[in-house]
């Protein structure tokens, strides 16, 4: 099996690289987007702000690519944080009077990303920690193994809304209701970082990677 | 519901471990990646790791051993020490940070608590802040591992970090650090009333008991600690366990389910 990890200009990829070599998978690093293709799936990492890596995206052909890919060839996806706030319609990120619309994303996943603050959260931001999930989508295979009150790794400030609640597969609690982790069909997404949950998140990549899909 | 995390520092110099008293007469503890390997077999909800060296010498962070540092850690890591520029971030990233912690660089250039924020977001910016309790009262901040006074008030410095985009910011009291008599209390509820952002607790921890003050009376939203890891028989699973029983939410160990 072939683990692509996009490296389209950002992210904590060393993280995310360990975290699958200590499944003993041996993940390659995808830094041109022609070479999607190569892979059986793929994980998109994320860490920094929904309008830089929507434009990295976007300038490497990585979006266009990646629709090809994962909607025309069904490839698997997982995106951790940004990368799974990339899978949105749109980014509310930056998004002002001079901006309203926000920031195109992947739109594999209905819905939009916007500050957790305009989403009723009156806690201190960003949300930073150890949060347990809720809600889980029983029988999900991404979550097998992985009992409700398990607690991962959550660094952000934005909340993915989805328009379709069934594509929501876990939330976690931080001042209201948060999307923990999203699916539609072979495109997954967690807000939360697997690459640094220690022993859950290294059960959760192993279900991503040796789920059906991959 | 967000856990409070229990972080222990590691300081680096050279080729070990070290700690110290009140940021001087630094002891050896022991080496760096077996501490990080043990902490992460241990679950530690996360690690904070500086190179206390580093700073003003100009020199680059040492990338090569924090790759090394990063082979065995799947926890949120932070990298401190030397950093003034983006450049070196991404490479601390791409070496297995999760984060960076700025504070020297952040009083000569503090736009670059921006520039890490705007490129990698503000949940990999923490700024540090060492500060030291004036004799009529108030803080002030140090720069240079506490050498280098910068004349700033330490509630406006954290508020001016916060409006520049850091994510979280580390207070360290100069005064408690390695004393283990317990946090500048404070120190850290001046911090965190003047900010928004996540606190994280740092100087003096010596007891659990410690922690839970500084969590219930201060404020903090996670508790750092060196000395009383590395020179008593104190554990992050013990401090955990004291925190749970004050009714402070923690993390707790990862149990699969009947069908893992």
């Amino acid at each position: 099996m072939k683990v692509g990890v996009l490296d389209y200009g950002v992210g904590n990829l060393g993280s995310v690289l360990r975290a699958v070599e200590a499944l003993n998978v041996s993940p390659v690093l995808v830094d041109r987007a022609v070479d999607i293709h190569l892979n059986d799936c793929l994980i998109l990492p994320g860490v920094g702000n929904f309008i830089d890596c929507a434009r990295l995206l976007a300038q490497g052909g990585w979006m266009d690519a990646l629709r090809q890919e994962v909607l025309g060839y069904d490839r698997p996806l997982l995106g951790v944080c940004v990368g799974m706030q990339l899978l949105a319609d749109v980014g509310l990120e930056g998004a002002g009077p001079d901006d309203p619309q926000g920031t195109p994303g992947l739109g594999f996943i209905p819905g939009q990303v916007e500050h957790l603050s305009t989403l009723g959260c009156a806690l201190r931001l960003p949300h930073v920690g150890w949060n347990g999930i809720m809600n889980t989508t029983p029988r999900d295979g991404l979550f097998a193994g992985i009992p409700d009150g398990t607690d991962f790794y959550f660094v952000h400030s934005y909340g993915f809304v989805a328009k379709d609640p069934a594509d929501v597969l876990a939330t976690a609690d931080y001042g209201g209701p948060v999307t923990a982790a999203v699916r539609r069909g072979h495109v997954w997404g967690t807000q939360f970082h697997p690459e640094k949950s220690s022993r859950a998140g290294s059960r959760l990549l192993r279900n991503f990677l040796s789920g059906p899909q991959c | 519901m967000l856990k409070v995390r229990v972080i222990p520092t590691l300081l680096w110099k050279s080729f070990g471990l070290v700690k110290g008293v009140g940021f001087d007469s630094w002891r050896r503890v022991g080496p760096v990646l077996p501490a990080i390997k043990v902490y992460n077999q241990r679950e530690v909800d996360e690690l904070v790791l500086v190179d206390i060296l580093a700073h003003g010498t100009g020199d680059d962070p040492d990338f090569e051993s924090v790759n090394d540092f990063g082979q065995d850690c799947f926890v949120p890591l932070t990298v401190g020490g030397g950093i003034t520029n983006l450049a070196q971030v991404q490479r601390l990233l791409r070496a297995g940070a999760d984060k960076v912690s700025v504070n020297t660089a952040a009083y000569e250039n503090p736009g670059l608590i921006t520039e890490i924020a705007m490129k990698f977001g503000a949940q990999c910016a923490v700024a540090s802040i060492d500060a030291r309790a004036q004799p009529d009262g108030g803080w002030l901040c140090f720069s240079h591992a506490g050498q280098t006074p910068t004349g700033r008030e330490v509630a406006d410095w954290a508020r001016e970090l916060e409006d520049r985009g850091a994510g979280e910011i580390l207070i360290t009291s100069i005064k408690r650090d390695g004393t283990m008599e317990g946090y500048d209390l404070a120190l850290i509820e001046r911090v965190a009333g003047a900010v928004r952002i996540p606190v994280i607790a740092s100087g003096g921890a010596g007891s659990y008991g410690h922690m839970v003050c500084a969590v219930q009376q201060a404020g903090a939203s996670a508790v750092a600690a060196a000395s009383m890891f590395h020179f008593t028989e104190q554990t992050p699973a013990g401090a955990k366990a004291a925190l749970a029983a004050a009714g402070i939410p923690v993390r707790k160990p990862y149990q699969p389910d009947r069908d893992a």
